[in-house]
Parts: structure tokens; sequence; C-alpha cells
């Protein structure tokens, strides 16, 4: 047995002795309230450091508690969970920390989004030091290792983030290659890490930068890739940003057959009709869909489908049936209220709000 | 016979009761609405408050050895057990703090310091006795099948014996309520399988394994030579926090003006008069703000039934409104002394271990249980004094 096995192994008896005495709670649930970052039940991390990136964007440097293994890729990305006014919400934000330079901290950088509503609290209502939720880094957006021989990234606005991570972790390897950058913002303001990427080009003769700046250029037209890119169709591609910009890339990738040769990460979800009336609800677990409108509840449904739903009173009053949303939005026929995903709903009497995905 | 027609029995239209059901969501709606930062305060400061307690006192029983120390850490654990139970698990359980999306405090996550698994609670408390609240016959909690605490239900000899079991079922109470869920009275009625029932009691001795270990085994060892003395206090705050919580509980639904139900009012029940029912079976009891603390707000027991899944902490609030909606509606609102209510409830549970021949009232017009005969009876008794 090794040292840190052997270690290991200590620690976990030793938690498992302790978990003995707090029982039917766990240390954490005694420890986090002396420190928050001290529970391995509930990942947590303390905002050290926010920066401003843009006059809409800031990173955010955070130190991640107990229960974060430290491993992650670059283009992966981390669930936030911050609380407003009692209640925790919860976002996806890609990394844009290299998982190379090992300091034990974390960034992600957020672009406020006009009528968004958790953004906004996180880029400018943000204080260093704030206890945010975690939830561990997820995705296969990814880069190869080694990197493909050569690259093209296409991006725009906030989509620049999870590349940043990768062009951030190529350079800690001083294994930068052929890679070129295609990168959409309105203005020269408005672009993401301009300075770093400038001096990175500087260092890496490899890293060709195409900047488009939309206000003045008009936007990327994509049937023209070749004027800022002509051998894109040679390249591994990895593209992220608005929807439209996705779409267009997939049908073009598509239409010359390389469909395999392109990734993409989507921040929206592109689940129909969210804050609709009904929609398409799946059970993710169980495999079954049922299509319903905006009246039947959710319990129902699931039932209709042939799902085994947990119910009590069906009535709304005794939890038995709550479950949680993976994604898209329900309505709480009694309040009205909307819950999206990352949020436990009574299901008998809440009822979808456009597609939504449950994990029964 | 218990209420069969609750209208009646209130005096109240269709019409009006359909106006009290409006009332009474938009004043759900109102609460929801303004859930904020102050209330997930709160119950975090409860929590803080409570865990601290609970290490102070367990702490403290390192020198139970030591008298003045046996008592102080003795009534730290009974204190922070009762909150953990009352003002935390009961009412977290309920969903009562799902609101604010936080894992750790969320019925669909809470385990409670309690003999009882919070599955089996949610089932027999938030299910059926939330549910089908003083149904005769359907509401296991009216009596936990041990009491007889309405004369709905009719008198078996074994009946006699209630102050002995009551006084057990006191002491006792959190493996009563463990065991209650199990319910082997629906195996025998065929509405339970025999596999289920086994089930569940191998989940509730594993949880009563795990609690007992730690109280009476573990944390003991742990203080070494004072290994008797934290023992016997850990025993005395499970059996303080016990007793309390049977106390609490019984005076919710079992002093005078708290009223019975049968299956047929049940039957053709709107959702207004849902809420009329539960304010009809519940009741409260005057407190000062340490005594609403330590029953877990459910002082505010009517409040608690009609919205069960509102912040323990808003009761007080929506207290002011239910009186004064009661008032407007010439409805009832049952409320006393803490002791007089707890007094009323002893008195019942004595009395009604004597047979119904020795008794006066009949289920129409008694103390603990009326019907909407009551009030012809009550104009006829009136017409012979006449
Ligand atoms: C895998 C993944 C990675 C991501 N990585 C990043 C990242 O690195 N950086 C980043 O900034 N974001 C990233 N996002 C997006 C991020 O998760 C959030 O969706 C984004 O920050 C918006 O959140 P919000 O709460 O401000 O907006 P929400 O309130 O959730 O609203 C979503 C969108 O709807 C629009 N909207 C809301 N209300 C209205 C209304 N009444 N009328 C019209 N429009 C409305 C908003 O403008 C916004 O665009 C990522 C998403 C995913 C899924
Ligand atoms: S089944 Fe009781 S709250 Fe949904």
């Amino acid at each position: 047995m090794t040292r840190t096995t052997a270690s290991r192994s200590f620690t976990s008896l030793l938690r498992d002795a302790a978990s003995k005495l707090s029982h039917p709670l766990l240390p954490d649930d005694y420890l986090h309230l002396l420190n928050p970052l001290w529970s391995a039940r509930e990942l947590r991390g303390r905002v050290v450091e926010v920066r401003k990136e843009t006059e809409t964007a800031a990173t955010l440097v955070i130190k991640p508690g107990w229960g974060w293994n430290g491993s992650y890729q670059a283009g992966q990305y981390i669930g936030i969970g911050h609380q407003v006014d009692g209640r925790w919400h919860w976002r996806s934000y890609s990394l844009t920390s290299t998982p190379v330079q090992d300091d034990g901290l974390i960034a992600i950088t957020v672009k406020a989004m006009p009528e968004g509503f958790l953004s906004g609290h996180l880029v400018n209502g943000l204080a260093a030091g704030t206890i945010v939720r975690l939830a561990a880094p997820q995705g296969n957006f990814v880069l190869p290792d080694p990197p493909p021989a050569r690259t093209l990234f296409l991006t725009a606005g906030s989509g620049i983030t999870p590349i940043m991570s990768m062009l951030r972790t190529l350079d800690s390897r001083g294994d930068l290659p052929d890679v070129v950058l295609v990168h959409s913002a309105p203005t020269e303001s408005d672009v993401l890490f301009r300075h770093e990427l400038h001096e990175l080009a500087e260092r890496h003769p490899g890293l060709h930068l195409h900047e488009q700046l939309t206000d003045a250029m008009g936007m990327l037209d994509l049937a023209n890739l070749e004027a800022v890119c002509p051998d894109w169709t040679e390249r591994q591609t990895w593209a992220c940003g608005p929807p439209a910009m996705l779409d267009a890339a997939e049908v073009l990738w598509t239409s010359r057959g390389l469909a395999d040769a392109l990734h993409l990460e989507r921040f929206s979800v592109d689940l129909e009709g969210a804050g609709g009336e009904g929609g398409t609800v799946t059970f993710s677990r169980s495999g079954k869909t049922a299509v319903v409108d905006g009246a039947t509840t959710l319990l129902l449904a699931g039932e209709a489908a042939g799902v085994v739903m947990p119910f009590g009173c069906r009535m709304g009053i005794c939890q038995s049936c709550v479950l949680p949303l993976k994604a898209g939005s329900v309505r709480d026929l009694r309040s009205g209220t909307e819950h999206v995903a990352g949020e436990r709903v009574q299901t008998c009497i809440s009822a979808a709000a456009g597609d939504c995905v449950f994990d029964v | 016979m218990a209420i069969s027609d609750i209208k009646a029995y209130a005096h109240l239209t269709p019409a009006d009761v359909e106006a009290l059901g409006k009332e009474l969501d938009a004043l759900r709606r109102e609460i929801e609405e303004s859930r904020g930062e102050k209330d997930a305060a709160y119950i975090r400061r409860v929590i803080k408050l409570q865990r601290g307690l609970e290490y102070a006192g367990r702490a403290t029983l390192f020198a139970s050895l030591f008298p003045p120390a046996w008592i102080a850490g003795t009534a730290m654990l009974s204190l922070s057990k009762i909150i953990e139970n009352m003002e935390i698990g009961h009412n977290v359980i309920h969903g009562q703090w799902d609101w604010m999306n936080d894992p750790e405090i969320h019925s669909s996550t809470w385990e409670w310091d309690n003999a009882a698994t919070s599955e089996s609670w949610k089932h027999s408390h938030n299910v059926v006795h939330h549910t089908w609240t003083n149904i005769v016959g359907k509401d296991r909690d009216v009596g936990y099948g041990l009491l007889r605490v309405t004369r709905d239900y009719k008198w078996k000899p074994k009946n006699l014996a209630q102050p002995a079991v009551y006084t057990l079922l006191a002491l006792l109470f959190e493996y009563g309520i463990a065991f209650h869920d199990v319910d082997v009275s629906a195996v025998k009625k065929g509405r339970k399988t025999k596999e289920r029932a086994k089930e569940q009691l191998r989940d509730m001795r594993r949880k009563i394994g795990k609690q007992m270990t730690k109280d009476y085994l573990l944390w003991p060892a742990l203080t070494g030579p004072a290994f008797l003395g934290t023992l016997s206090a850990n025993f005395t705050a499970n059996v303080v926090r016990n007793v309390w919580s049977n106390a609490v509980i019984f005076c919710g639904h079992f002093p005078d003006g708290a009223e019975k139900f049968t299956l047929a009012e049940y039957e053709t029940e709107t959702p207004a008069e849902w809420y009329l029912r539960q304010m009809l079976g519940s009741a409260n009891f005057n407190g000062g703000k340490l005594l609403t603390f330590m029953s877990g707000n459910l002082n505010h027991q009517i409040e608690h039934h009609i919205f069960p899944d509102l912040p323990s902490n808003r009761y007080a609030e929506i207290a002011v409104r239910v009186r004064e909606i009661c008032d407007r509606y010439e409805i009832p609102y049952t409320t006393g002394h803490f002791l007089v209510q707890y007094g009323q409830t002893i008195r019942t549970m004595l009395k009604l271990s004597l047979p119904d021949s020795m008794l006066k009232a009949t289920s129409d017009d008694a103390p603990e249980t009326a019907s909407e005969k009551k009030w012809e009876l009550r104009a006829e008794r009136e017409k012979v004094a006449a």
C-alpha cells in the first residue's frame, strides 16, 4: 500500500467513526458552521477575487473547499450556486483557469446578460469572501492530449471562456501548435482577455488571431470562413458562442461531411418553449417521455407515461413527490412561480413550462 | 358521531366556505411572495444555535461525574434535541424551507435525530395525518391506535389501562412514532404486504440501532470514566424530548373544541372545506416567544394545519390574520393557556378510559367531539327547559 492510500484510508476510517457520533448528520454538517469550506457533503467555494474584465464581464477566482478533488480538463464547466434573497440559484460556467497551474484556485468568467437574473449578480454584486456552492466539473468540450496538429477555435462573446482555459493550458505546457482563433465581439473593449490573447499570439508564432469586431465589420459570414481561415476544412474545430452561430456552424460542417471535426459547447439550453405552457417531459432514468399541456401535473404526466413516480397526499402538502429538475422549467400551479433546472419541485402541483427533464 | 357536514356545523353556506378558501389562498400567496433573506437567515441561525448547544452539552458531559456538569450538559442536550426535532426537523421535513433550494435544508434530504426515519415520518405524519386530519378511522394520530381520545371510538376493556399506556407512550414517544408507521393492523386488513412491513421494520431497527449506538455507547465511551454519567444524561435528554414533544403534539388536536370528523365529510370535501376542517380540527395554545420556539411554533397548530409548508417563523403573523378571518366568519378558534389545553387532553384521555355507560355526554355534543346535530340537540334541550 502506498503512503497516500494508507493516509487516505485512515482519513476515511476517521470520517466513518466521526459520522457514527454525529448520526444522522455528517461531521461536515457541524464543521461547515465553523468554516464554510469544511464540508465534502456540499461542495462550497470562497470567492477570493472578483476581477473586472470588460464593462460587463468579470472573472471570479474561487478557492474550493473540501470535497473538491482538483482534477478537471480545460474546456469543462462547473455549476455555481449563489444565494439571492434567501434562495439558491444555480447556473453553469466554463472554467477559465488551467488545471496545469496547481495553486488550488479555479476561475470562471461571467458576462452579465441584459435581463438575465444571476449573471448580473455575479458580475456586479459579489464581494471577495462570498461563499458560493459548486457542482463538480463536467462536460466533454475538451481537447485531446496531445492536441491536434491543426486547430480552429471559433468563438463569439462569452463563448471564449472554455477556449481561454484551453489556450492557457497549451501555453503552460509550452505546446501550442498551429491554432487559429476566430473571435467575434462588438468592439475592441468588449473582447474578453484581449490583452492576454495578443500577448499569447506574440509569444507563440503558431497562434493566429482574427478579431471580428462586429460593430465596425459586421457579423462573420460563415459562408466566407475561407477568408479568415483558408484551411478550416483540415482543422479540428471547437466552437462556442450564441445559438445562431453554432447552428450555422453545424449546418456548414455537416454539409461538407465534416461533422466529426466540429465540437460544440452551447451556453443556452436548447429546450423549446421555456416559460411557456406545457411541453415534452422527459424522465431520463426510465427513458420515458410525455407531451403535456400547461395544466397537467407532472405527477399525472409521469404516471400516464408509466413512470413509477413517488407521491403522498397529491395535493401539495406532504413533499413526498419532490423530484430534482434536471433541465427546463416548470410552473407551480398554486403560486404561478417558475422553477428552473437545479431546483427540486413538487410534481403533484407543478406543470411543464416548456420542455423539461426529470431524473427518475 | 363526529362531524359529517362541516358547513352545517359551522353555519356557513357553500359560498361562504368558498370565499373563506379564496382568502386563505391569497394569504398563502402573500406569505410565499414575501419569503426572503430574513427567513433564510432565521433557519440558519436556529440550526447553528442547535448544533452549538448540542456540542456544548456533549462537551460538558465529559465532566458528568461532577453533578453540576451533569445537570448543565443534560439541560443543553435536552434543549438541543427538542429544537432539532421540533423547530428544525418537523418543519424542514414539511418542506417549509424547500423554497430556499438549499440541498442541506430540504425535505427530500433531511434526516432527524429521532428513532423514526424521516421517510416513515413523512408518510405517517405529512401524508396520513395532515391529509386526513381528525377523520375518525383514517387519521391514525387520533389516539395512535393505542388510546381512546374521542368517544367516537367504541370503548374496549383494554381502555381501562389508558393512564399507564399514555404514560409509557409519552416517555417512549420517539419509538411510538417510529413504530406507528409500520402499522401492523394494515397488514392484517390486507392493505399492506407482509414484505413491505418487514422492510419498514428493518429500516426502523437500523435507525434505532444507530441512534442508540450514538447516545448510549459511543458518546459515553468517549467520555471514559464518566461513561455512566453521560449515558444517563443522554437517556434523560431523550426522555425529556419525548415527554415535551408528546405534550405539544397532544395539545394540537385533543383539547376541547378540536373537532373530529367522519369519512363521509372527507369524501365530498372541496379544497376550501379542507381548510375549514383543518381549522376546526386543530387547537392552539398561547405562548410567549420562548414557548413558541420550544414547541417548534406548533402552538400555532391551526395555522400549521392550514399551511403546513409555510415557514414556521411566519406562523405568528399568519395567526393574527387567521384569527381575524375566523372572527369575521364566526368560526371557533380554539386556544388557551398551555396548561389548560394539556389539562383538557389528559382529562379526556382519563375520562374515556371508562365505558360510555359511565359518561354523560354523547359523541354529538361532548367536550372532545361533536357533530352538526349538536345545534338541534341544544335547541331541543332549551325548549324542554323553557
Ligand atoms: C455549459 C455552459 C457553460 C457556460 N459557460 C458560461 C461562461 O463561461 N460565461 C458566461 O457568461 N456564461 C456561461 N454560460 C451561461 C450561464 O450559465 C447563464 O445562462 C448566463 O450567465 C445567463 O444567466 P442569467 O441568470 O443572467 O440569465 P437568466 O435569467 O437565466 O436568463 C437567460 C437568458 O434569457 C434572457 N432573458 C431573461 N429574462 C428575459 C426577459 N424577461 N425578456 C427577454 N429575455 C430574457 C436573458 O437575457 C438571458 O440571455 C454557460 C452555460 C452553459 C450551459
Ligand atoms: S404528493 Fe404530497 S406534496 Fe406532492
